[in-house]
């Protein structure tokens, strides 16, 4: 009996069981008050017999791709025929157990929910599971990288330079010059831009304007980050290499770091202007109505009075944007470039904006696209790549909950 | 000098404040408050600017893809050269390649010319023959082998023209640019024109961009999207039945049943923080843990499925829980009151009050995983797929059948040399903007419809 077999006989038990739940209790004495309706000795008794035997049957799984990918560990013979057995048992126990215990008294209900439960607290551990994963996939892999090419290189090296003959210098200081210079041009042009609409929107705005507006400035966020990446590379390299990269002589690339962050400050303006109005509009009225009677003008009122109250949260939510910025992946893989920065050619080229250059996201893709050797450091590197991406923005995620969360002031 | 001496001397004027005339320093403080106003307005209005040009940009470049310039000829299916035993069997049928399928068209298109008067100046029977898509020479040989016995007729035939001819109709291409072009000359776009003027080229709507599968770098008049679209409702579907069910359950938790302790509290701090994670980093996961791991085949839909519904799970559990939030607790006690247990009065009757908003946040996140593509490159969507996927098959089970998606293959035809691929990129997104319009109006409907206040 195979696994997948296995598993569908439980399935067809769990219903099985159900309906014979129903067909017990209603057999039983009508006369005698039973505590739970049918439908729940119907549900605990499929509850019974799915849910330890899918909890045997998961784990079982994956106990054995692990042994089937790590060298130390094998399973015993026959686990394989085994295993299906002890699941069907397992499965069948739980259904003839529950109905063995239907009876007038017998609390039904309680019992149907507290494997509810169960399975309840299995889906909020996902997110658990999710996060352990990321963790420990890219740890393994980063683990492999680095017994492969030394960590200071990796972290301090100045060349970017993969080769998949060997020979491969993979530092990941160009990479993270070239993230780090887009997602600042990108904040350059969303927060100043983010933070005077929302000001203007929910400060200055009529109704009118504002039901047109906000709506149409929120579409922004929607848009797929693909469409922002063909944008940047329809419309605006072209256009930035033609008026402005050429006549200046800085540039014949039509991808480049300011094409990759203009469009990707485009895609943060949304979201620096829904967090900061939303801030801006906690502020309470009494604030301003204070410093408009003293005899302060409504733009006085805003920059001395409305943005200092609300500053931990626009701090927060620029941390935020700015660590979207730095995870953004298909606006610069189609704006930025493949090229990483040369830092042996100079400063001019390395601060050049329209030069093109790449990011950390650019090279995970690269690197993990196409025919990939996972035993090459070549590859494994976008592991490493990824940790650090993971990082850095787990990294300023904290920080913006902790600004968000320290210095906010409470107006109750 | 006080305002005393001033008044005494008479000669310099009392400068009076007055609540009608301005003094200089209101004056500035005024103009500020403009200006800041401005700024305000500046800034709606590049955000608003930067959305039109965005899809001005992409509808101008796009909606050439949704017209395709056809070619309709007689072509005289030569017995000699498809069939030359005459036996027509399938077998000895489907040695003869495209290649001689391509010849036998050349032919056709020449004769007919010559029969219709068309002569251009300077133009070869080779060169006339490549007005012709490359596609086409497939188009016939796949007629014939549904039906050998149109072997030796002469069929009027609708094909495809070649890239650069519907790209003149289009002006992608002109005679001037014709001129530097390798691929095409002044003197087919001349043949070209004739043939309009006989009512045998047409540009007519292109279902076939809606349906075709992906075509290779040489013939983009060819690419479409029909496995991109397939591969994309296959995850979509696989993330309609995972992402809320598992995403409502974790929420229904969250939010009634679990105790204020330290593992709550991981698992909370867990969901925020993995809303934030950048999206590729799922595809690493996807990539190690679905696909190094698990042992599942790499470009299958039913991964991509999987990634997107973990990275859409903390979308669903957040606006799930604001849901539960909003209904008042004054349901759950009088449920409660009259002696449902904790569990009947969530799921009777908290859980569908909460409806509308729950359907709503699943519906974005729907949207948000329909558009997403990074973490679909890692998984190795990208490759080039031309069989169409099946739900299901007994070698790779459901979903399991290599495919590409909606958003992956805007990506795919970027990164084609021929410029006409661009077209068919933006396409390609008034395709998938088209798609995320219908859902997020569905999700704003519902709101408005469903959305109730306590």
């Amino acid at each position: 009996m195979s696994l997948a077999l296995s598993f569908i006989c439980v399935l067809v038990i769990s219903v099985v069981g159900y309906f014979f739940g129903r067909l017990r209790i209603a057999a039983t004495d009508g006369s005698v008050r039973r505590h739970s309706r049918a439908v729940y000795h119907g549900l605990n008794t499929a509850l019974t017999a799915f849910v330890p035997a899918t909890a045997l049957f998961l784990a079982y799984m994956m106990v054995r791709q692990v042994a089937l990918k790590s060298d130390g560990f094998t399973l015993p013979e026959g686990m394989d025929v085994g295993v299906p057995w002890v699941v069907l048992a397992l499965s069948l126990a739980g259904a003839i157990l529950a109905l063995a215990r239907i009876s007038p008294e017998y609390r039904a209900r309680n019992a149907a929910e507290r494997w509810i439960l169960v399975l309840l607290i299995f889906s909020a551990s996902i997110a658990i599971f999710t996060t352990v994963g990321i963790v420990m996939s890219m740890l393994l892999e980063t683990g492999n990288f680095f017994s492969q090419y030394s960590w200071k290189e990796f972290f301090f090296g100045v060349t970017w330079a993969p080769d998949f003959r060997g020979d491969s210098e993979l530092g990941i200081l160009p990479l993270l010059w070239g993230t780090l210079y887009i997602s600042l041009i990108a904040l350059v042009v969303a927060v100043p831009i983010g933070l005077f609409a929302a000001i203007y929107l929910s400060e200055y705005a009529g109704p009118k304007i504002r039901a047109v507006a906000k709506p149409l400035i929120e579409v922004l966020a929607g848009i797929p980050t693909i469409v922002y990446g063909l944008f940047a590379l329809i419309t605006v390299g072209p256009m930035l290499r033609d008026y402005f990269a050429q006549p200046m002589g800085l540039g014949e690339s039509g991808s480049s770091v300011m094409t990759a962050g203009l469009v990707m400050g485009v895609m943060l303006i949304p979201f620096v202007s829904s967090l900061s109005d939303d801030i801006i509009n906690a502020v309470p009225q009494a604030m301003r109505d204070g410093s408009l009677g003293l005899g302060a003008t409504k733009s006085e009122t805003i920059k001395q009075v409305v943005v200092p109250a609300a500053l931990p949260g626009i701090v927060g939510a620029i941390l935020l944007a700015a660590s979207r910025a730095i995870g953004e992946t298909m606006i610069v893989v189609l704006g930025a470039g493949a090229a990483a920065a040369q830092f042996k050619s100079g400063v001019g080229a390395v601060v050049n904006p329209f030069e093109a250059m790449t990011t950390i996201t650019v090279k995970i893709v690269s690197q993990l696209t196409g025919d990939t050797d996972f035993a090459a450091p070549e590859t494994l590197v976008a592991f490493a790549l990824g940790l650090t991406l993971f990082v850095f923005t787990l990294g300023l995620n904290v920080l913006a909950l902790y600004v968000v969360r320290k210095y906010r002031e409470q107006y109750e | 000098m006080t305002d005393a001496n001033m008044s005494k001397s008479g000669a310099v004027p009392v400068p009076r404040k007055s609540l009608l005339q301005p003094d200089a320093r209101t004056k500035r403080r005024n103009s500020a408050e403009a200006r800041f106003r401005a700024y305000g307005l500046a800034a709606v209005g590049i955000g608003v600017l930067a959305l039109v040009m965005l899809l001005v940009s992409i509808v101008g470049t796009g909606s050439g893809a949704f017209k395709q310039t056809y070619l309709t000829i007689p072509v005289h299916l030569n017995e000699a050269k498809l069939d030359k035993k005459g036996d027509r069997e399938l077998a000895n049928l489907k040695k003869v390649t495209t290649i001689g399928y391509a010849g036998v068209l050349k032919t056709s298109l020449n004769d007919f010319l010559a029969q219709e008067g068309i002569e251009i100046d300077g133009l070869s029977d080779k060169d006339a023959g490549k007005i012709i898509s490359k596609e086409a020479a497939a188009t016939v040989r796949n007629a014939v082998l549904a039906d050998p016995d149109l072997i030796g007729t002469t069929q009027d035939f609708t094909l495809l023209a070649n890239g650069r001819i519907d790209g003149y109709y289009k002006g992608r291409v002109t005679m001037d640019s014709a001129e530097l072009d390798g691929n095409v000359t002044p003197e087919q776009l001349m043949l070209a024109d004739a043939l309009k003027e006989r009512g045998l080229l047409k540009t007519k709507f292109n279902w076939a961009f809606l349906i075709a599968p992906d075509a290779s770098d040489q013939r983009p008049e060819a690419a479409g999207l029909g496995v991109a679209i397939l591969g994309s409702i296959y995850m979509m579907l696989t993330v309609l039945i995972l992402a809320p069910v598992i995403g409502v359950a974790a929420s229904i938790y969250l939010e009634e049943f679990a105790p204020k302790n330290r593992w709550t509290d991981i698992i909370e701090v867990n969901i925020s923080n993995l809303a934030a994670v950048p999206s590729i980093v799922f595809g690493i996961l996807g990539l190690a843990i679905f696909i190094n791991f698990a042992g599942m085949r790499a470009s299958a839909p039913i991964v991509g499925g999987l990634v997107l519904t973990l990275m859409t799970l903390p979308t669903i559990i957040i606006a799930t829980r604001a849901a539960l939030k909003a209904v008042p607790p004054s349901i759950r006690d009088a449920g409660l009151g009259l002696g449902a247990s904790k569990m009947q009065s969530v799921m009777h009757h908290v859980l569908p009050l909460a409806a509308p908003g729950i359907l709503t946040g699943t519906i974005i996140g729907l949207a948000q995983a329909l558009g997403e593509t990074a973490p679909l490159l890692l998984i190795g969507m990208v490759a080039f797929v031309r069989e169409y996927p099946a739900a299901w098959s007994p070698e790779s089970g459901l979903f399991g059948e290599p495919s590409t998606a909606l958003p992956v293959q805007v990506f795919n035809w970027t990164q084609r040399a021929d410029p006409a691929f661009v077209e068919r990129a933006s396409g390609a997104i008034i395709v998938l903007l088209i798609f995320l319009v219908a859902m997020n109006a569905v999700a704003v409907m519902l709101r408005r419809r469903f959305e109730r206040r306590w």
